[in-house]
Formats: C-alpha cells, structure tokens, sequence
C-alpha cells in the first residue's frame, strides 16, 4: 500500500517536474505531458508506426537473444575457470566502460547499413555486463554448498539442478537485466544512425525535422517501456534474491 | 601468482592485436573495414604530432572534466542527503533502479534546443550519465558503515563534524570510489555519445566526421586514442578501487 502510494508521488513529481519545464522553456523545446501522451497514443495507432516498432522489436530481440546465449556461455566458463577468469576480469572491466559509440562505425563497416548492424549493436552492449554478472555469480558460490552435495553423492546432473543452479540464478538474473536495459540502448542509437527503419531512425528523422511533438512522444513511448520492463525484472530479481536469502539464512 | 596472471593478461591483448594485424596483412579484414593496428598506431602519433586535433582533444577533456567534478560533488551531497531522509529515499527507490535502463541520450536533442548548439547539452549529457551512479553508490556506502562504529562515536562523544570526517567517509570510502569510478567512465561515454550523435566539436565529433569523409585513417587514429585514454584511466581506478577494497577487509 506504501510503496504504491510512493511511486505515485515519484510520478506526481516527475509529472510536475515537465509541466514546469515546459512552462519555463516554451513549445519550442518540449510538450508538455497530457500532449505529449495523446501524440504517442496516436503514434502508436498510426499504421504508418507500426512496422517501425516490429522492426525494432525484431532486431532487439535477436541482439538479446545473442547477447544472452553468449554472455551466459562465456560468463559460465571464465566463472568455472578461475585462472581465465582472473585474466580476462580487467579487461571485461575495461570494455564495460568504454564508450561503445565510437565503435560504431567500425560496425557499419562490417555489416553495412542495415538489420544486421543494430543487432550486432545492441549485442555489443549487452553482452559484457551479462558475462561479468555470470562470471561473479559462478565464482561466488559457497564451496560448503558443493561440499555438502558431494556429502550426498549427487550426480552431476542432480548437483547442477539442486544446488549449482538455484546458487547463481539470483546474480545472473540481475545480469540478465542491466543486460535488457543496455542491449535496448544500443540498438536504439544503432538505429539512429545506421538504419533506414525502427523507432531510432523515426527519432532521428524527428531531430532532423525540429518535430518536438514526435521526438517527445518517441521519448515518452521509450522511457514508458524501458521502466516498465526494468520495474518487472526488478521484481523478479527481487524475488529470486529473496529467496536465496532465505534459504541461505 | 599475480605475476603469472598479469603475464597471461598481456599476452591475451597482444595476441588479439597480432591477429588482427595478420588478418588485415594477409587481406582476411579489408582496408576499406579497417587498418592493421601498426597503422593505426602511425596515424595516431602523426595525428597527434601535427597537433591538428589538440583543440578537440582538450575540448573533450574540459567537458567531461566539468560534468564529472560537479557530478561527483552534487552526486555526493545528493546522497548523502537521501540517505538522511528515509522517506524520500523509498519514494526516490524506482527512479533510482530504473535510471540506467532509461536511454537517456533521447534527450539529448532537448537540451541542444534549450541551450544551443554548444558545451552546455554535453556537459549535461555527462552529467546525467554520471550523477545517479554516484548517489547510489554514496547510499549504498553509507548503508554499509557498521551500526557500531555509530555507537562507538557516540561512546567517545564526538561531534558530528569529527564523527563524518573520522569514522563514516572512511568507513564508506571504498564504496563511494566505486561510485567514482563508474561516474568516469559514464561521463566518458555521455559526452563523447552526445558528441558522436550532434555538436560541434570535440573527439565524437571529430570520429563520426573522419568517418562520413571516408578518412579510414584518421577515424581509427581517433578510435584508438579515445579507447586507449578511456582504457587506461579505467584500469587505474580498478586497480586503485581493488587495493581500497583489500584494505578494507584487512580491517
């Protein structure tokens, strides 16, 4: 009850917060909320839209779907392999932070304009928080769980579902989100320069033109969803945390 | 033990370096995708002995300098704020979870309109990327100032003054540097993506022009030192955050 009353009060806020800006900047930077929400609204029941969206939602779920099938594997392997683990730790650290922009052109290159470039992309993005999350998640694991499965002479199998598994769900999870959160950031801007098509061209296009009302209702569309997604992993992620706390208390 | 790691660590990199120098020697990655990483190299030194991108190279730095030192500063004074007021910290709690899954680049064009087109929507962009992973890390590091080292202030009757400079920063220290670390290298990529999507001037800039001008050389050039400025400043604060961490434990 509380925190529903909290986050009410969080988006009253932010709600307040650009009314007034647009009272402070004027029509020339930005709408205000109420049309803002009725452009998107409107958007969203424009044919001419639609194929935009599928065409990001497309490429976005191929870069996460790369993205997770490569970082869990890789995260898997330096996490069980402490010695590669130990080497390759800083310069995972080191790619996190670079700032991945100024590897685009070298994308374009390689894929052209295109499909391929976004998702290769927003792949990119993704894929080095989930292989850090995994790896960390692997290496933390208590040994007295592995010891006490060997206790009770459990098969492999039996191991990784009973106690290897439950282990680092939690960690890979939360890795599973920051990696959502930043595969989607990156094919958005892969589409804003690389693309004929999708939600980040039409932004682009929308700069381009000086249409406020478009690149407001894009945003809002963005950041509506990118919340939405990150609110219902958070509570999954909470949840699961949770549990393992409970469990190992 | 740490040695071996290290020797291995090298070797890892250099053998990525010389394959793609091989591949791009025997004609496996084409010169029109990328130049060998000796070439690379070259353009680079010239570049910068010519001194043509000195100016851009600055501008970069004082922007990111400027969104970083206020991000840092505000970042920790807003955290330390929230954390007093326990209820405006729950109410703040989603914003704060969500923040880094918002693409906040999206705004960018807005400043560029209510600015103009100069330093002012980079250093924001910056900014924003940097300041709420400085407040989280100030909450969590405070959060993590064991209750008894409150008690034991209060034992000794220190004042509130002492109390902060003498047992709780210290105490929360490695947790806030982490906070530093992440506001650089966030700030690193704020200003430097706004720069590549629109500005004026500045490293992004000056890569996404090489680029429309087909200017391979100068576009890896400018890649290579941004990475390898970004790489080095990186590894440095991981390295230091690692030490501030052991000695923590230790403790």
């Amino acid at each position: 009850m509380r925190r529903a009353l909290d986050i009410l009060i969080l988006l009253a806020g932010l709600l307040f917060a650009w009314q007034t800006t647009f009272w402070l900047f004027g029509d020339l930077a930005i709408t205000p909320p109420a049309e803002t929400a009725t452009r998107a609204i409107q958007m969203l029941g424009s044919e001419r839209f639609w194929p935009e969206l599928m065409e990001t939602a497309h490429a976005f779920t191929v870069a996460l779907v790369l993205a997770m099938l490569s970082g869990l594997s890789l995260g898997l392997i330096l996490g069980f392999h402490r010695l590669s683990g130990e080497v390759c730790e800083p310069i995972l650290s080191a790619l996190y932070s670079i700032p991945k922009v100024t590897l685009y052109p070298i994308v374009l290159l390689i894929f052209g304009i295109g499909l391929s470039a976004k998702i290769a992309f927003g792949a990119i993005h993704g894929i080095v928080p989930i292989v850090i999350f995994t790896m960390d998640a692997v290496r933390n694991i208590r040994p007295v769980y592995v010891k006490t499965g060997r206790v009770y002479h459990l098969g492999a199998m039996s191991m990784a579902r009973t106690i290897l598994v439950p282990a680092v769900l939690p960690e890979i999870i939360t890795g599973l989100r920051v990696g959502f959160a930043l595969t989607l950031i990156g094919t958005l801007i892969g589409e804003m320069f690389g693309a004929l098509s999708g939600v980040g061209f039409v932004l682009m296009r929308a700069i381009g033109l000086h249409d406020v009302k478009t690149i407001m209702a894009i945003t809002l569309m963005l950041v509506v969803f990118a919340a939405l997604a990150n609110t219902l992993l958070l509570g999954i992620d909470r949840r699961v945390h949770h549990g393992a706390a409970t469990q190992g208390s | 033990m740490g040695s071996r790691v290290n020797v291995l660590r090298c070797a890892v990199v250099a053998s990525g370096f010389l394959l793609v120098e091989g591949l791009a020697h025997i004609g496996m990655i084409p010169r029109v995708m990328m130049i060998p990483p000796s070439e690379m190299t070259v353009a680079l030194v010239r570049l910068l002995v010519s001194g043509t991108m000195n100016a851009h190279i600055a501008l970069t730095l004082r922007n990111i300098g400027i969104a970083l030192s206020s991000a840092i500063v505000l970042g920790f004074a807003a955290g330390a704020t929230v954390h007093s007021l326990p209820r405006l910290r729950s109410i703040l709690d989603p914003f704060f979870a969500s923040y880094y899954s918002i693409p906040i680049f999206v705004f960018y064009p807005l400043f560029i309109v209510i600015f103009g087109m100069n330093s002012i929507p980079l250093i924001i962009m910056g900014f924003l990327s940097a300041v709420v992973a400085m407040i989280i890390n100030t909450l969590n590091g405070l959060d993590r100032v064991p209750r008894v080292f409150r008690k034991t202030t209060r034992v000794f009757q220190m004042n509130r003054f002492r109390t902060v400079c003498f047992v709780i920063l210290p105490a929360a220290a490695a947790h806030i540097f982490t906070g530093v670390k992440l506001a650089v290298a966030n700030a690193f990529i704020g200003v430097i993506a706004a720069e590549f999507i629109l500005s004026g001037g500045g490293l992004g800039y000056q890569i996404s022009f090489a680029y429309f001008a087909f200017d391979n050389k100068n576009m890896y050039a400018l890649i290579a030192l941004t990475l390898a400025l970004v790489t080095v400043i990186n590894l440095t604060l991981f390295a230091w955050e690692k030490r501030l961490l052991t000695r923590m434990g230790r403790r």
